[in-house]
């Protein structure tokens, strides 16, 4: 039983790609994973148990130690500050965090605004820079805030910038460069700590191979 | 703010009802227990401490600790830790004592909580502190009770972790000359980044050898034999020390026969600035945070004017409550229901079981809410009703 491994991994594509580097790595998972409305997938012949979840809570779910390892962004983790050890760079879904507004901002100093799904990212970014702004928490679409006036300014991950192009926004800053992670419950990482230790060590050779 | 509903508590306050508590009880009785037969002493301390003191020795971050004015004017702070106020104790009250001094403690403890408002902001540890003892023997005996108090209670597979704070410092410093840089790396270490800790190194201006050395930290963890290789990452001399200090507490957990419950982990870094040597950690295998947490601490004593070496410990009785899951039934008392007629033979018998140690509940049936659920709640049921004295019906 204790040589089972939970690991939580945000539903959806970046399961695939994870799942991917570890087969790659040389652990046996099934060549595809049916259902995928499943919330919880095995893998038993890996000794592997998948939880699929929402990308933003991968850290809370590994900080409880309901799993032991987690795939989470950057992002999230810059946003939560769980308590949890980032072992690895698992290069994959790169992307970054970026300011984007409509063209021709002029910066203003009548209470600027900000929207962000990442609040507590955002707010710690123009803390850094000196600058005194009003964040606005949202859960989507942040790129309608600027559009219909919500904000002047908006702080959200870029892959290709083709949706900022589609709403006819453009990039102003980068903030930081994100990549997926490989997370490790602090007490996981003592007590299973030869399995998570071979999963890591496999993994890098992967992902550094790249 | 709205005006808080009559039943509520301030943010991370928690009610204990008889159940939890008895469960935590037990486990107070059996560590608290544990360290009395090692020889430990109790004491307590006051609840309240002056920010300006035990509070700003205690290393706890500032926007954790509780703080208040009294009449004077004064900061004070609940106490967020023990062993700042026993530093204290230590070198004020027990100052005309010898060294080294054996204390122990089971007390609540208060931190404010930034996140997830239901984490408790008052928990209670018991720990000890070892003062005046700078030997590996001393670093030795205090997890070897630390994991005596832990299997005691019956926890099942736990799991020690133990590093050197000063081998850290010492490779950190070695390499990169100066401390400010060290800094830099140490928090990474301390935020468990490990991705941006080897970022980091990576960008340093430095040879290739240099940066494997500081990579090479990261993979510092597991038997005795990780020693070997911390020994040839750094010869700086407290390095080399560090690192005689673990073969030689490894020597003496042997001795307790613990040595199978501990793992090496040399970039364990705590959350507590004033750790200087050898640190742990145990953990629980169904629990996802340390249960339990301590190390050596030479540089406290002195900031209330009697320096000494010093090691403690300290585990949290509520985490340890949570990893055992008790159950929370314990043996119920009797109950005895009478009416006013025969309450005198009511209270006699009542008397004469408590004076046998059993406990026994008296009740008055004009008080009794409702007879139904006085049944439920007690399966030994005695009726001392109505006028006459015949035997007392037992059901």
């Amino acid at each position: 039983m204790s040589d089972f491994l939970t690991i939580a991994m945000p539903k959806g594509r970046i399961f695939e790609e994870a799942a991917d580097l570890l087969r790659e790595a040389g652990f046996p998972l099934p060549p595809e994973f049916d259902d995928s409305r499943k919330l919880i997938v095995d893998a038993p012949e890996a000794n592997m148990r998948f939880i699929l979840a929402k990308p933003m809570d991968v850290p809370t779910y590994v900080e409880h130690g309901v799993a032991d390892l987690g795939v989470a962004g950057k992002d999230t983790m810059i946003e939560e500050e769980r308590d949890v050890y980032e072992v690895l760079d698992l290069h994959i879904s790169a992307c970054y965090m970026a300011v984007a507004s409509l063209p021709g901002y002029q910066k203003t100093d009548i209470n600027p605004k900000v929207a962000s799904k990442y609040p507590h990212l955002a707010a710690q970014y123009f803390k850094e820079q000196g600058e005194q702004v009003e964040i606005i928490k949202l859960n989507g679409s942040i790129e309608l805030a600027p559009m219909v006036g919500l904000a002047d300014r908006i702080v959200d991950i870029v892959s290709t910038g083709q949706t900022l192009k589609e709403n006819g926004l453009v990039e102003l800053e980068t903030i930081v460069p994100i990549t997926s992670r490989l997370i490790v419950n602090p007490v996981s990482y003592r007590i299973k700590d030869k399995q998570i230790d071979e999963v890591v060590e496999r993994l890098a050779k992967v992902v550094e191979e790249e | 703010m709205s005006q808080p509903f009559m039943f509520e508590k301030p943010v991370g306050m928690r009610d204990r009802l008889p159940g939890y508590f008895q469960a935590k009880d037990a486990i107070r009785r059996s560590t608290a227990g544990e360290m009395e037969k090692w020889g430990y002493l109790t004491i307590e301390t006051p609840t309240l401490e002056y920010y300006e003191t035990v509070g700003s020795a205690s290393a706890i971050l500032d926007q954790q600790l509780f703080k208040l004015l009294d009449q004077q004017g004064d900061t004070l702070v609940l106490r967020p830790d023990m062993t700042a106020p026993i530093a204290r104790v230590a070198a004020s009250s027990l100052q005309d004592q010898a060294f080294p001094l054996r204390l122990s403690y089971h007390t609540n403890l208060f931190r404010a909580q930034q996140r997830e408002g239901g984490r408790p902001a008052e928990f209670e540890q018991v720990g000890v502190e070892l003062i005046g003892d700078g030997t590996t023997s001393a670093d030795g005996e205090v997890i070897a009770l630390m994991a005596a108090a832990l299997e005691g209670t019956g926890l099942k597979d736990f799991r020690i972790a133990a590093g050197h704070i000063g081998f850290v410092n010492a490779l950190l410093v070695d390499v990169l000359g100066n401390d400010e840089r060290a800094d830099e790396l140490r928090r990474f270490l301390y935020e468990k980044n490990y991705v941006g800790y080897r970022y980091h190194v990576k960008q340093l201006p430095l040879s290739t050898i240099d940066k494997n050395r500081l990579l090479g930290l990261l993979k510092l963890r597991g038997g005795e034999s990780v020693l070997e290789e911390a020994s040839a990452l750094s010869s700086h001399p407290q390095a080399k020390k560090a690192v005689e200090d673990l073969k030689q507490l490894f020597d003496v957990l042997r001795a307790y026969g613990v040595s199978e419950l501990v793992t090496l982990d040399l970039n364990l870094v705590m959350h507590m600035s004033y750790y200087t040597g050898i640190v742990f950690e145990g953990y629980g295998n169904n629990l996802g945070v340390p249960l339990s947490s301590g190390g050596r601490y030479d540089e406290l004593l002195q900031k209330f004017d009697r320096p000494a070496q010093a090691t403690g410990f300290g585990i949290r009785l509520d985490l340890l409550a949570e990893a055992l899951q008790p159950s929370e039934e314990f043996p119920e008392p009797s109950c005895i229901v009478f009416s006013k007629e025969r309450r005198a033979e009511a209270i006699a018998e009542a008397v004469k079981r408590r004076k046998n140690g059993e406990r026994v509940v008296l009740q008055d049936l004009q008080g009794v809410e409702s007879m139904d659920q006085l049944s439920e709640a007690y399966t030994d049921l005695y009726y001392y009703i109505g006028k006459k004295k015949e035997a007392d019906t037992h059901e």
